[in-house]
């Protein structure tokens, strides 16, 4: 298989992901079944303006548009966190998502024999050019096949 | 604000709840949005880092969410005489210091704890305010083993008392 690697200042594409009503309401009822997450018209009342993703459901979609742009086929071996995330602008049904991850830094881990840690921003946007969300994380990987 | 219910204020700490990641779910979680091999099969699991099937890191954090609904939900309604204020919660605006310590393998219950760290008005919502919270979970508890940790934050909303005009 080959092995996708990352260098420095690399800028990936995520997406686009489009996100149905559908979706969001199946993520809510299992994991945040809030009004606005489940009902168009509580969500109307509410600070989002009308029915929107959790933004748990958020942070997972992008986590899938990840995997499919660069950690699927990589050695990525997990993630020890994320320093932050914000949830800028709700997302609607009939959103569609896309984006980029930038490499800000790559080193050798200190404590983990043959893992390396990938220093990453995500920025994901609206088809508005709204931004929806930013986060940076750290990543695991695998500094050679063992 | 100082007839906030108490599980709102600064320095309120509690138990929320236990949830058994069984490897049924974790997989399903996986396929949909974090297909890697260590959350797909114990097979495929074996040759990474964690050595086990273990839960996807945005499947813990989206069960304590759940938790935290369930825990919302029951609380409240302990609170819904006049003294204390009517309010609604959420949603977010973020969360920061996520940490992922070590895997929830499958078959492990993982316990949730929140300890509340400050409130503060919204300095663009006038009227809202945004509480900000600790968050720990737990695979065991008694032997101090932390799986997950970050500090969320939540919007409180102000409801007209009965008898006020909105």
């Amino acid at each position: 298989m080959t092995k996708k690697v990352l260098k420095t200042g690399d800028c990936i594409t995520l997406g686009p992901r489009s996100v149905t009503k559908e979706e969001i309401i199946e993520f809510a009822e299992e994991f945040d079944p809030a009004p606005y997450h489940l009902d168009e018209e509580a969500a109307k009342a509410s600070m989002l303006g009308g029915l929107s993703a959790s933004g748990w459901h958020v942070c997972a979609m992008v986590m899938r548009m990840m995997c499919d742009a660069f950690i699927l086929g990589s050695t990525s071996q997990g993630a020890p966190g994320v320093e932050y995330c914000r949830w800028k602008k709700p997302v609607h049904p009939g959103d569609t998502l896309s984006g980029e991850t930038r490499v800000v830094s790559l080193r050798d881990s200190k404590s983990l024999p043959n893992i390396g840690i990938s220093e990453l921003e995500h920025t994901i946007y609206n088809q508005n050019g709204e931004l929806v969300l930013e986060m940076k994380n750290f990543g695991y990987y695998a500094l050679s096949e063992s | 604000m100082d007839n906030l219910p108490p599980f709102l204020k600064p320095g309120f700490e509690c138990e929320i709840g236990s949830y058994t990641f069984t490897k049924e779910v974790i997989i399903r979680f996986a396929e949909k949005f974090d297909p890697q091999d260590f959350h797909l099969s114990e097979e495929t699991a074996k040759d990474s880092l964690f050595g086990k099937l273990c839960a996807s890191g945005w499947h813990t954090t989206s069960i304590w969410m759940k938790m935290q609904r369930e825990y919302a939900a029951r609380t409240l309604q302990n609170y819904s005489d006049e003294n204390f204020a009517k309010v609604e919660l959420g949603p977010s605006p973020g969360f920061k210091d996520l940490r992922w310590m070590r895997p929830v393998f499958a078959g492990e219950t993982v316990t949730y704890f929140n300890r509340n760290k400050e409130i503060r008005e919204s300095a663009s919502r006038p009227g809202t305010y945004i509480l900000s919270v600790d968050h720990e979970a737990y695979t065991d508890h008694r032997k101090n083993e932390l799986a997950m940790s970050f500090t969320g934050s939540v919007f409180i909303h102000l409801l007209p008392q009965e008898g006020e005009k909105a």
